[in-house]
């Protein structure tokens, strides 16, 4: 069990704040880093990664730091974003010389596993130059898991994927966290995230923004409204009833849709006065959704806030 | 002096795989076509054709191959990002360092040390020692060179540019104009090793012999080492 730890970091690029006082645990399982384009994802990965030093703060595995301290890759293992690896190798040169700078006792039977967990022998005799950009993202997989580390860093693997390869990865990432290795992967991609991730770090602005699983990080937001659709049997009288309460913060009606939407900044105790209410006017509610559960509002609230 | 025998394989096939191996081979043989055409159809005396390997060779030769070379074993690598699979490794990156630096100086030493050698030969045989001396100052030369671009390749993204203005305005204007200068010129050393070889009288070098094979020594290893430091803070700062 290996846990890579962020303290206090914040890295500066003159006068650019890329990362703004994270701090975070990242320990066995899957976790997620999410944000948009620019949030300072890479510029975490780069210095979990050991490539960038932190301008203050800490970056360690374990207890060790990972700047300046080779060592460190013998746990970790890296999926870089960009796709330049060595094109004049074959898929199988390519992985067993990442095994042989390892310093692996057998890095051709390393080799081998590696290409077999990501389903890559078929092209193994190509050159990677010849390669899809979905197959070099898995040859990339091999690479980074030819020593079998404890850490794994992915920063945007999906990008470039097709439905099926993405899919392949998503299952290669499942087992990985349930083995127990720490991956973390970057993505801005709500749904990957969503799927794949049991913990998510939301990073906006530099800013590590929210912690934890998606509805954890939904309910966090209990001072933004959130929204409702409701269809019922007379939304008209639903609707002053709940503007009544002071629960809700606005309510219309929407003649087109014919349903009623509400505003409400307080996610629990509307829950539970809702049927309430419904039942006490005799009203029937036919539909309760809530219009903004999925993690784009949770993310467009917080690049708001 | 380790170095890895990976990153060794590794550099040499991206170094001799693909175009820059024809360029390598293509200047060696342009200057041994020009000896060859000298030696065939002018008269050329023992010291014109040493001031054609001076001036064609250690002058303009070396430096270049020193450029695409020293910068070419890791330059391209670090542009595009793929040196991160040779760093995410526990390898100590001054073992990286002197990998990148054995397949350049034994590119350098192949295409540039021996052909001067061949040329030197064609021109005026074994007289004088000329040839030997202008090898072994190639060599010299090649060895310093190598170390000295391979650190600018290391040290920044501009590293053909400096290394242009470095060859350019240091070893030929500096040098020609500013007779200090030439203390501190690879060329000069170089130059000072091969008259030392050939007999007196025939190479002209402004630097002692001692203090030429020291400060090249000394630039050599200062060099090597520093770009080993240099690759340790390497930053690959993020994309986004």
């Amino acid at each position: 069990m290996t846990t890579m730890s962020v303290t206090g970091v914040s890295r500066w690029f003159g006068n650019v704040v890329a990362v703004n006082d994270v701090t975070m645990t990242i320990g066995p399982g899957i976790t997620g880093l999410l944000g948009p384009n620019g949030a300072g994802k890479s510029t975490l990965i780069n210095m979990l990664a050991g490539f960038l030093p932190p301008s203050a703060g800490t970056v360690a595995l374990d207890d060790t730091p990972v700047w300046k301290n080779p060592d460190a890759y013998r746990a970790i293992g890296l999926v870089p974003e960009r796709e330049a690896v060595y094109d004049f190798l074959t898929g199988w040169e390519f992985v067993l010389a990442n095994a042989e700078l390892h310093g692996l006792p057998d890095p051709g039977a390393a080799t081998r596993r590696a290409l077999a967990t990501v389903e890559m022998e078929y092209a193994q005799q190509r050159r990677v130059g010849e390669y899809s950009k979905g197959m070099k993202q898995r040859v990339k997989m091999a690479s980074a898991l030819v020593h079998d580390p404890a850490v794994l860093l992915l920063d945007e693997p999906f990008n470039g994927m097709d439905p099926r390869q993405r899919l392949h990865l998503m299952e290669l990432l499942r087992t990985m966290g349930i083995e127990g290795r720490t991956v973390l992967f970057s993505s801005h991609i709500l749904e990957e995230v969503e799927q794949l991730a049991s913990q998510i770090e939301v990073v906006v602005a530099g800013r590590h923004a929210a912690s934890g699983d998606y509805r954890e990080i939904r309910r966090l937001m209990t001072d933004r409204p959130h929204q409702y659709t409701i269809r019922s049997s007379d939304d008209r009288a639903l609707a002053s009833a709940l503007i009544a309460d002071g629960c809700t913060t606005a309510v219309s009606l929407d003649d087109v849709d014919q349903v009623l939407r509400v505003e409400t900044s307080q996610f629990f105790s509307f829950a539970e006065l809702l049927p309430r209410l419904a039942r006490n006017a005799g009203i029937r509610l036919y539909e309760v959704s809530p219009t903004d559960e999925s993690l784009e509002s949770v993310f467009s609230y917080l690049v708001q806030s | 002096m380790g170095v890895n025998n990976t990153i060794v394989r590794l550099t040499a096939r991206s170094m001799l795989g693909g175009r820059r191996l024809y360029l390598l081979a293509g200047l060696a043989a342009l200057l041994l076509a020009l000896a060859l055409l000298l030696r065939l159809f002018a008269d050329v005396s023992a010291t014109d054709s040493a001031e054609f390997i001076q001036a064609v060779s250690l002058g303009t030769l070396l430096p270049l191959f020193g450029l695409i070379v020293g910068t070419g074993t890791i330059g391209p690598e670090i542009d595009d990002g793929s040196v991160v699979y040779l760093l995410a490794k526990p390898v100590s990156r001054h073992v990286i360092v002197r990998s990148k630096l054995a397949v350049a100086v034994t590119t350098t030493v192949t295409f540039a040390a021996v052909p001067t050698f061949l040329a030197g030969l064609i021109m005026v045989g074994d007289r004088a020692g000329i040839a030997l001396a202008y090898g072994i100052g190639a060599l010299v030369a090649g060895i310093v060179y190598s170390a000295l671009f391979l650190l600018l390749a290391v040290a920044t993204r501009h590293a053909v540019i400096f290394g242009l203005v470095y060859a350019l305005i240091w070893e030929s204007l500096v040098g020609t104009f500013v007779p200090g200068a030439r203390t501190l010129s690879v060329q000069q050393w170089a130059l000072s090793v091969a008259e030392s070889i050939a007999s007196p009288g025939v190479i002209t070098a402004d630097v002692s012999l001692g203090v030429a094979l020291t400060l090249a020594a000394v630039v050599f290893v200062a060099a090597t080492w520093y770009a080993g430091e240099r690759l340790r803070v390497l930053t690959l700062a993020g994309d986004d």
